[in-house]
C-alpha cells in the first residue's frame, strides 16, 4: 500500500504517453497530454502526505496538530495552472493547423512546404 | 515507421521507462511516513511569523512569491498568445462577407433558444458566483482558496450569461477594455508590490504591510494584497481567452439573430 | 488506508477511459469527469487548496476549452466544404 501511489504515478504517464503515441486526432492528443501531466500531481501528493495528518491550514485547528507538507501543494497549484494555459495554447496551434493543412490526423500531415 | 512498428517500440521503451521510474522512486520514504524538515518547520512557524493560518497561501505568495509570479505571468503571456493565435485574419472576415449565405447559417443549423428553465438558472447562479469567487478570492488566506481558484471563479459567471443565451450583453462584458486593463492592473500589480518590498525592506516581494492579527481578513500584509491581483488578473485573463475562442462564434450567432 | 486505495484505482482507471475513447467531444466529458475525481483524490489526501484549484480548472476550464476549440474546428471544416463545392460547380 505505502508504494501503490508511485505506482499509480508511473501508470498515468504510461497511458498519457500511449495515447499520444497512437493518437488519430489532434484534440485526442492534447487532452492525453492534460492526462500525463497529473501522473506528477500524484507523484508530488504522495511525497507530501503524512498518513493522519490533516490539511495544511489552521484556522480553528491549532498549530501543533501533524499536517501534511504545504511546499509540495504549492508546487501543485502551479502545476495546475501551467496545465491549462498548456492546453489552451496547445489548442490554438491545433486550430491554425487544422486551418492550414485541413486535417487533424497527425499522420496525414505532410512535409512542411517551401 | 508504420504505425505498428512504432507501436511496438513505444511498448518496449515505455516498460523499460516503468521499470527504471519504479525503480529509482523505491529510494522515497514510503507514503505516508514524511520524513523532510520544511513541511513541518513551515507549519509550526508560518501562523507566528506571517500572521495567516492558510500555510498553502502563504507559501504560495510570500516564501515563495518569485515563483507564483513567474506562473502568474505564464498565465498572462498564454492568454496573449491565444488572443493571436486566435484572431481573426484579413481573409477569414473578406470571406465571411463573400459566403453570407453559408449552410451553417440556414434556420436547421442555429443553436436552439435556451430553454426558459436554463435561462433562469445560469441568470439566477450569475450573482452568487460573482459574491462566492469574491470571497474565495478575499479569505485566501483564512481558509482554502486564493488568488486563482477565486479568479477562475469568477471568469465563469460571463460564461453563464453566455449559456443563458443573452449574447449582447455577453459580448458587452466580455470585450469591453476594462477587462484588457483588469489584466494588466492585476500583472503589474503584483511586480509593483514586489517593488515596494524592494524599496521599503531591502529584498524583493519581502512582506513590508502591516501584518494584522491572524484570522482578520486583512492578515498577511502583502499576501492580501498580493492574493487580490492574483485574484484580478486571472479572473481577466480567462475572460480574454475565452473570448478569444468564442469571438467568431459569437459573431455568426449575433448576425443570425438579427 | 483504504479509502486512499480505492481511490487511487479509481483514478488510474478513469485515466486509462479517457485516454482509449477516441472521440474528442465524448473525451470532454471524460476529461471532466476526470478532474472531478482527482479532487476527490486531493480533497483525500488533505490538499483542500489544491482541489479547489483542479475543480475550477480540470473540470471547468479544461473541458470548455475543448468543447470551444472542437466548436471552431467544425465550423471551419464546414465552411470549407463549401467552398470546395463551390469551386467544383463554378469550374
Amino acid at each position: 500500500m505505502s508504494f501503490f501511489p508511485y505506482v499509480v504515478a508511473a501508470w498515468l504517464f504510461v497511458i498519457g504517453l500511449y495515447g499520444i503515441v497512437t493518437s488519430r486526432n489532434f484534440v485526442h492528443l492534447v487532452i492525453c497530454l492534460a492526462v500525463l501531466q497529473s501522473s506528477t500531481y500524484v507523484l508530488l501528493l504522495s511525497i507530501g502526505y503524512r498518513a493522519g495528518g490533516t490539511a495544511p491550514v489552521f484556522a480553528g485547528v491549532p498549530v501543533g496538530t501533524p499536517a501534511v507538507d504545504p511546499v509540495v501543494q504549492a508546487l501543485m497549484l502551479t502545476d495546475i495552472v501551467v496545465e491549462a494555459t498548456v492546453v489552451a495554447l496547445l489548442l490554438a496551434l491545433v486550430l491554425q493547423l487544422q486551418k492550414h493543412a485541413d486535417t487533424l490526423d497527425p499522420d496525414k500531415l505532410k512535409a512542411l512546404e517551401g | 515507421m508504420k504505425r505498428r512498428g512504432r507501436l511496438i517500440f513505444f511498448l518496449l521503451s515505455a516498460a523499460a521507462f516503468a521499470g527504471v521510474y519504479l525503480w529509482g522512486l523505491r529510494g522515497l520514504p514510503a507514503v505516508g511516513h514524511y520524513r523532510g524538515p520544511y513541511g513541518d518547520v513551515l507549519n509550526r512557524v508560518a501562523t507566528y511569523e506571517r500572521h495567516v493560518t492558510d500555510i498553502v497561501t502563504a507559501v504560495n505568495f510570500d516564501y515563495r512569491g518569485f515563483d507564483t509570479l513567474g506562473e502568474e505571468f505564464i498565465l498572462f503571456m498564454s492568454v496573449i498568445g491565444g488572443s493571436v493565435l486566435l484572431r481573426r485574419q484579413r481573409e477569414e472576415e473578406k470571406g465571411e462577407h463573400r459566403d453570407d449565405n453559408l449552410a451553417d447559417e440556414s434556420p436547421e443549423r442555429q443553436a436552439p433558444q435556451p430553454s426558459d428553465a436554463v435561462r433562469v438558472l445560469t441568470l439566477g447562479l450569475v450573482g452568487p458566483l460573482v459574491v462566492f469567487g469574491l470571497y474565495i478570492v478575499a479569505h485566501g488566506q483564512l481558509t482554502p482558496g486564493g488568488g486563482f481558484q477565486g479568479g477562475v471563479i469568477l471568469a465563469t459567471a460571463p460564461l453563464l450569461v453566455y449559456l443563458a443565451g443573452d449574447l449582447k450583453k455577453f459580448k458587452q462584458i466580455t470585450s469591453h477594455t476594462l477587462v484588457e486593463v483588469g489584466e494588466a492592473v492585476g500583472a503589474g500589480g503584483y511586480l509593483g508590490i514586489g517593488l515596494a518590498g524592494l524599496i521599503m525592506g531591502g529584498a524583493y516581494l519581502r512582506n513590508v504591510a502591516a501584518l494584522g492579527q491572524t484570522g482578520n481578513i486583512n492578515s498577511g500584509g502583502t499576501i492580501a494584497l498580493i492574493n487580490l491581483a492574483t485574484g484580478l488578473e486571472v479572473a481577466a485573463g480567462f475572460v480574454l481567452l475565452l473570448y478569444a475562442f468564442l469571438e467568431q462564434t459569437l459573431e455568426i450567432r449575433l448576425r443570425g439573430e438579427k | 488506508m483504504f479509502l486512499q486505495f480505492t481511490i487511487l484505482s479509481f483514478v488510474a482507471v478513469t485515466a486509462t477511459a479517457v485516454v482509449l475513447t477516441r472521440d474528442p467531444a465524448k473525451q470532454a466529458i471524460g476529461i471532466s469527469f476526470y478532474g472531478l475525481v482527482m479532487a476527490l483524490m486531493f480533497f483525500i489526501f488533505q490538499a483542500p487548496d489544491v482541489a479547489l484549484s483542479q475543480i475550477v480548472i480540470g473540470a471547468v476550464a479544461l473541458p470548455l476549452m475543448i468543447l470551444l476549440a472542437l466548436t471552431k474546428i467544425r465550423h471551419h471544416e464546414e465552411e470549407q466544404r463549401t467552398r470546395h463545392k463551390n469551386e467544383k460547380e463554378a469550374a
